[in-house]
């Protein structure tokens, strides 16, 4: 095991665009960076992609590890986890970082699975710390706390990966905050040759249809969210009709996304996006862990629930105890009537 | 018509408590679950996977066998299996698998799986609902040294050995083909998991593993002895086979809290600290001078 503590972002992309993601891990690799004393490298892989290594740069990495081959211009599993498993077991680095999307949930564990170190899903908070392991008796200096919510909710687990390298992670997109770009910023790049064998290409892609998303949840200073509590499709219509009157975006709890009231897409929470707008509503969210880690943040929160101990309200600035069937109609009104 | 081959087809499966259900008396004082008070349900997308296996088999010929690791009490889902149509189960249960995460968790799997000779595609579903970590089904395809195909949606095709799968990704979909064996995780808009057959249920009302045999014999009291029973359900294989660690090719330091890498440091119970929050009365006039603090305070425009 080397000493030097290194953080590996893993860039996604996609046609020649960056997931967000990706750049917030970068951002949240530089503060971490900051009391490891370690570099921040972006891992980059696909095909003909050298420009993003510029933005990798702007966003955050002293280095950007670039592994450009023809069989990576798609993403596959198997190829993908090849060239970043084969690198990682090369320099192991100190800690890698990975964005929870569908890319970076099919490529993490395989890779630790390959490398033989621990993981750790859905992360809402990542910090450097001690670890005084009882079971080794030994004390670890500066390890990566991955700090999420666990077992149905209440409980905060910080998970540790005390002796193994990379310390590995995925986050939710919004959970950290995207940093400005700094095109001052000069850092390393570094060209790779990955070697993909045959055995790696089994898989083929014969078609892909990608969505330019439409929901623009992070980014909008309002969302009005629904829950369980709107027991039907006409109540969640109310819910999309408030985010009309006030301009926002719609957002939901896990249930409603179960229930089928709305798509996945709009899930607020550890296992959805994190959100930060100006106004949040909650309405008929009972305000589980996993549904606050996403939206606690928020400016002013107003929360909607006919019961009054629902623990939502404790983190409302304002407080409705009512029927969102009916407290929302008078809310729309209320705006309407301003704006006359 | 695809001629009828016997494809061989595992899926696993895991018993979780309901979290979509837990209530506040699930929790106790020290911020631990009591799990006894939540339901023991099958993973929600284990059904998913379960049935993509069964429509399989339906279509393309094969035998379907459905493995769990878990307690004891976790071959209720085997059995919910043999319900549906799985023509063969295997409980997975070992002292030493306890406080598994997932690499220790997947190692254990593959071993099973290895156990079973060969086989074809291996279904699971997409996550389990206590932990969301989506981890367990491509390390297990790695341990094996087979592709994954995750977020599986619909079998599309299949021939010349090839498979070709429809995947539901972020923000779109995906069709991929490739070749077999492979794992595919499952999600839950892929099908409507059947539900039990009466049939079936009449069939395996008394399949069971051997620790379940005094309980068969309080509620079956005609059997009178264990080894009457344990003829009875030899004769029909009714018997659930558990395999422990002994039954399986593995180095024990790579199982359960021992072959886990990632170490639980603390568990924080969390605090709510209640804000300053004002009241607002659900009325006409409550909402009207709350939009007008919130337009005074430009947090509506
Ligand atoms: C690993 C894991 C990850 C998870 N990730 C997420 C996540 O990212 N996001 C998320 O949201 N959840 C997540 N969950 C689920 C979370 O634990 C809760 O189950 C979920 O948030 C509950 O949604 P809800 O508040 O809409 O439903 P419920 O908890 O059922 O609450 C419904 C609320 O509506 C109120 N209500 C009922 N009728 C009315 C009415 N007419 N008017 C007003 N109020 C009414 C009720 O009083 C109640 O408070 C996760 C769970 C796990 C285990």
């Amino acid at each position: 095991m080397t000493d030097t503590k290194n953080i590996w972002v893993f860039i996604e992309q996609d046609e020649g665009q960056i997931a967000d993601v990706s750049l917030e891990l970068l951002a949240k690799a530089q503060e971490l960076a900051g009391s490891l004393g370690g570099e921040v490298c972006a891992l980059l892989c696909g095909h003909d992609v050298d420009e993003l290594a510029q933005t990798a740069i702007s966003h955050g990495a002293g280095r950007v590890l670039l592994i450009d081959h023809p069989e990576l211009a798609l993403y596959r599993s198997l190829p993908y986890a090849r060239a970043v498993t084969d690198l990682v077991r090369d320099r192991r680095p100190y800690i890698c970082l990975f964005g929870a999307t569908s890319v970076g949930r099919d490529l993490a564990p395989r890779v630790a699975s390959a490398a033989r170190v621990g993981l750790t899903a859905d992360c809402t908070d990542l910090q450097i710390g001690d670890y005084n392991s009882k079971k080794d008796k030994q004390l670890y200096k500066d390890l990566l706390y991955q700090i999420r919510p666990a077992f149905g909710g209440n409980i905060i687990a910080t998970i540790v990966n005390p002796r193994t390298r990379p310390q590995m992670a995925t986050v939710r997109e919004g959970v950290m905050r995207l940093q400005p770009p700094d095109d001052t910023r000069e850092g390393v790049i570094e060209r790779i040759e990955p070697v993909i064998e045959d055995q790696d290409l089994v898989l083929q892609v014969l078609s892909r249809q990608v969505r330019q998303s439409t929901v623009h949840l992070k980014d909008s200073p309002i969302v009005v969210a629904g829950g369980a509590g709107a027991s039907c499709k006409e109540d969640f219509e109310l819910i999309r009709e408030l985010a009309h009157v006030l301009g926002g975006e719609v957002g939901a709890s896990r249930a409603a996304v179960d229930a089928g009231f709305i798509s996945p897409e709009h899930q607020v929470g550890q296992t959805g996006i994190t959100v930060r707008p100006r106004l949040y509503i909650a309405a008929g969210i009972s305000g589980a862990i996993q549904h606050r880690a996403g939206m606690d943040q928020s400016n002013k929160i107003i929360a909607i629930n006919t019961d009054p101990n629902a623990p939502i309200f404790q983190v409302a600035h304002y407080k409705i105890v009512g029927d969102l069937a009916e407290v929302i109609p008078l809310l729309i009104s209320a705006l309407r009537e301003k704006a006359k | 018509m695809p001629s009828e081959q016997n494809y061989k087809l595992v899926v696993l499966v895991k018993q979780v408590p309901d979290t979509h259900n837990v209530t506040s008396d699930a929790m106790k004082e020290d911020g631990t679950m009591n799990r006894a008070v939540l339901p023991a349900i099958f993973n929600p997308e284990d059904l998913n996977a379960l049935e993509m296996a069964l429509a399989f088999k339906e279509r393309y010929g094969g035998e379907v066998t459905v493995l769990t690791m878990g307690p004891s009490k976790a071959a209720e889902v085997l059995r919910e299996s043999l319900y549906r149509g799985a023509d063969r189960v295997v409980l997975i249960t070992d002292r030493k698998f306890a406080g598994a995460d997932t690499l220790a968790t997947s190692y254990t799997l593959k071993s099973a799986v290895e156990k079973l000779g060969a086989f074809d595609v291996v279904f699971c579903g997409r996550q389990a609902i206590d932990g969301d970590t989506a981890q367990v089904g491509p390390q297990t395809a790695e341990k094996l040294g087979i592709p994954q195909i995750t977020y599986a949606e619909s079998i599309v095709e299949l021939s010349g050995g090839e498979i070709v799968v429809q995947r539901a990704l972020d923000r779109g979909m995906e069709m991929v083909k490739c070749s077999l064996p492979c794992l595919l995780t499952v999600v839950a808009s892929a099908n409507r998991p059947r539900p039990a057959s009466a049939r079936k249920r009449i069939e395996y009302k008394l399949a069971a593993t051997p620790f379940e045999y005094q309980d068969v014999l309080e509620k079956w009291p005609e059997f009178e002895t264990v080894e009457a029973l344990e003829a009875y359900l030899a004769e029909r294989s009714l018997q659930i086979p558990v395999w422990s660690a002994a039954d399986l090719d593995v180095e024990e330091d790579k199982l359960g809290l021992e072959g886990s890498p990632t170490q639980v440091y603390k568990i924080n119970f969390v605090v709510l600290e209640t804000r300053d929050s004002k009241e607002v009365s659900p009325t006409q006039e409550g909402v009207e001078t709350l939009v007008q603090e919130l337009v005074q305070e430009y947090v509506v425009g």
